[in-house]
């Protein structure tokens, strides 16, 4: 492994074959001291091995958060450089090919680069991560950072593979071309991570090179730009040809190789279909079983802490309240496990720019972007994460439609309604003998839901987003065993964003329900005094006066042509802020104790028997199915608004969303309900 | 004659590259540059978008970029 001290700049080489560099007037000026933990940057293409290398740098000491004011997440972890130091922070910053951005990643990821990022300081140092099996194209960005005058590591990944594929790399002569160290890593089996270590730090030593170029090509017109990206490939192809030497066996890549089946003209769409039922079989049904464990367990615990605790207003608030919120939170977590292990699999391995490339004739028949179905799948488990994925997608007016359209995909978090209406309507019923009813149904709420993201996708690109199709231009990435380590760091990643946002959100509706369904107590206007119990046999009176109760009665002249009482209208209330809340609070309204699961057969049993005062019974299946489509059309989540507002940076876009589903909803469920019953239903 | 017309398979050098908007620089970053080889891999299963391969990298672009390139073929 050679790491080379990374000489001065030029006195080795001629000018032809290296980076031209001009001096700077102050280069003492970032001479550092070693004594402050140093901020390290880590850069690269997409593809290139940065997740791998970051991961192998810092094991489990990272963290996740959102750069201020965006949405775009910063991963940083703790990186010891040498036992004498303090550990170094290191930044991962999302993929760019060039300095030159057109996407909201690229141009974050630049303005840290290049210190101009507000609360972000300029990184000490910058490790560019360079694929050696893609040299040249990898190479660009690594000439265009080398120019800003910032101390560079390059980090060569893939090295054992371009190895393998015959391509010998002089290592030394590379870097002294281009006035950098340059150090061969393999991150899976930690090959070449001390000699990074060593680089990092001789760099920070000799702080910036002592000259630095100014940069060309940002701000420049189109035709300056085109000349200097020529003369730029130009210059690296001769390094390049200067220091490797490739010897072709002429046979068609792996990959290539592989690709012949999984995008077959009539194979690809078959194997896309099959990878995606294992996802959806994953997801619902191998999540089950936790996630009824989880949901046995919440309840045991509230059942216990109420036969231990006197009762009164704080028992309440711990289990109504409380261990009802926490559990409804951890019970998605099986789910967006099973989800974010598919794709971060998927992801990993190459085959979702793949999916992309099947996809994206459809998607342009909508308007959208073949990248659009990333996300657009990943909004069938939870549209928050989808919604964060479309800042893959470059155009903004393309982005943003995808945003609109990500909430018709039927989350998980509609699955506890559908699946409470079916026990309660459609259980047990078949259709020709041996298809269960209710899967049908729930195969038609996903078939609808995708029916009308087309429509709106297809309305809006001639509307209000009118734009001209937008360029396709992605990097199929050669496949790869997915990386095991990767692959873990996504899921816990994933897990704790999950619980920290949408679980901070769930559980904080939770008791505010709890407190909206509370109070004001029965017959008086201000709370009771502790000791009086809350959800008893009698709280029908209670209920009915409580805040959520009254502003139930209040839309109930709206929500009676749907087929919904003043009691669904309590729910509807509270599903805004989370549609799985809506079971919980049935299970309150109709007394069977909030810990009623999906599945509780109390719960069933209350909305099957519920009547109107007139004797007639609230519940039909018609009213079920118009529930359904309520819950598959509308934005009930606040956590999707509140995503929606910091990805598009304006209350705008949110509210307007908000706003045309909740009137296609209230349309479609009327249409549903009416029309059902002039044909006969009921 | 241009990326979307050529049979696959064959190889091609790129002779120009229209950047009338921001994609034909993006392409070009990504190494479509003059005098680069290229080779049409495949087409999705509905015809669009293509595959390319070009600096020992697969690209997909649709028909519509790939117009966008000129290209040659048979000076090796």
């Amino acid at each position: 492994m050679n790491v080379l001290p990374a000489g001065g700049p030029l006195s080795h080489n001629s000018m032809s074959t290296a980076i031209k560099v001009l001096p700077v007037d102050n280069p003492s000026e970032s001479a550092l001291s070693l004594a402050r933990p140093l901020t390290i940057a880590v850069a690269g293409n997409p593809n290139a091995g940065k997740t791998s290398l970051f991961n192998s740098l810092t094991g489990l000491r990272q963290k996740v958060a959102n750069y201020p004011g965006v949405t775009v997440e910063s991963k940083s972890g703790q990186w010891s450089l040498s036992p004498e130091l303090p550990p170094a922070r290191l930044i991962d910053l999302p993929g760019l090919y060039s300095l030159d951005t057109t996407s909201l990643d690229e141009e974050i990821a630049r303005d840290i680069l290049l210190g101009q990022a507000a609360a972000i300081a300029k990184p000490d140092v910058i490790v560019v991560v360079v694929d050696a099996t893609n040299l040249v194209r990898n190479l660009y960005l690594a000439t265009q950072l080398i120019e800003t005058g910032q101390p560079i590591v390059l980090a060569l990944t893939m090295f054992d593979l371009a190895e393998r594929s015959q391509l010998k790399i002089d290592v030394e002569k590379l870097g002294a071309a281009l006035g950098v160290a340059v150090v061969p890593v393999v991150a899976k089996r930690h090959r070449g991570v001390a000699e990074l270590a060593q680089a990092v730090l001789a760099a920070v030593k000799r702080g910036a090179p002592q000259s630095a170029r100014e940069f060309e090509s940002l701000g420049k017109s189109d035709s300056q730009r085109r000349t200097n990206l020529i003369r730029r490939y130009a210059l690296i192809e001769r390094i390049v040809s200067d220091s490797v030497v490739a010897t072709d066996d002429g046979k068609a890549g792996l990959s290539e190789r592989i690709d012949r089946v999984v995008t077959h003209r009539f194979l690809g769409p078959i194997i896309l279909l099959l990878v995606m039922l294992l996802v959806f079989q994953a997801i619902f049904s191998w999540a089950n079983l936790p996630m009824n464990l989880i949901d046995y367990l919440f309840g045991a615990l509230g059942e216990a802490v109420r036969a231990n605790f006197p009762p009164g207003v704080f028992t309440d608030l711990l289990c109504d309240g409380i261990i009802a919120g926490v559990g409804g939170v951890l019970a998605f977590l099986p789910q967006i496990l099973l989800l974010f292990l598919f794709i971060s699999i998927l992801e990993d391995s190459g085959y979702m720019a793949r999916a992309a490339f099947l996809m994206d004739r459809l998607m342009r028949a909508v308007g959208l972007h073949g990248k659009a179905f990333v996300p657009l799948l990943s909004s069938f488990a939870c549209a928050v994460p989808g919604i964060m994925a479309t800042r893959t997608i470059e155009n903004p007016k393309d982005r943003i439609a995808t945003i609109m359209i990500a909430p018709f995909m039927s989350c998980s978090a509609r699955l506890p309604v559908y699946t409470l209406m079916i026990a309660a309507f459609f259980s047990g019923q078949k259709v020709f003998g041996f298809i269960s009813m209710g899967a049908l149904i729930i195969l038609g709420m996903y078939l609808l839901g995708i029916a009308v993201a087309i429509v709106v996708a297809w309305i809006l690109k001639r509307t209000i987003l009118n734009a001209p199709p937008p360029p396709f231009v992605m990097e199929l990435p050669p496949y790869r065993v997915p990386n095991f380590g990767n692959v873990a760091h996504a899921l816990l990643t994933r897990s704790s964003v999950f619980i920290k946002r949408a679980g901070t959100v769930i559980l904080s509706i939770s008791i505010l329900l709890w407190v909206l369904v509370a109070f004001p107590r029965a017959g008086s206007s201000t709370p009771a005094p502790a000791g009086t119990v809350v959800v008893s046999e009698s709280s029908n009176n209670q209920i009915q006066n409580s805040f959520a109760g009254r502003a139930g009665r209040v839309i109930e002249p709206l929500i009676a042509p749907l087929g919904f009482d003043w009691k669904i209208g309590v729910g509807l209330i509270s599903s805004f802020a989370a549609r799985e809340t809506i079971i919980s609070t049935l299970s309150i309204v109709y007394n069977v104790g909030s810990n009623g699961d999906n599945k509780s057969s109390s719960l069933v049993d209350a909305l099957r028997n519920a009547k109107r005062t007139d004797g007639s019974p609230v519940w039909t299946p018609l009213t079920g199915l118009s529930l359904m489509i309520f819950f598959l059309l509308a934005c009930q989540c606040m956590s999707t608004v509140a995503i929606v507002r910091r990805e598009t940076n304006s209350w705008r876009w949110p509210l307007f969303m908000v706003g045309y589903m909740l009137v296609l909803a209230y349309v479609a469920s009327l249409v549903t309900y009416q029309g059902g019953r002039l044909l006969g239903f009921s | 004659m241009t990326l979307d017309t050529i049979p696959r398979d064959v190889a091609a050098r790129v002779a120009s590259v229209e950047t009338s908007g921001p994609h034909g620089l993006r392409l070009m970053e990504m190494g479509v540059v003059p005098g680069a080889l290229v080779r049409v891999v495949k087409s999705a299963p509905l015809g669009d978008p293509i595959q390319v391969c070009v600096r020992n990298y697969h690209l997909a672009l649709r028909r519509t970029e790939a117009q966008s390139i000129t290209v040659t073929i048979g000076e090796e």
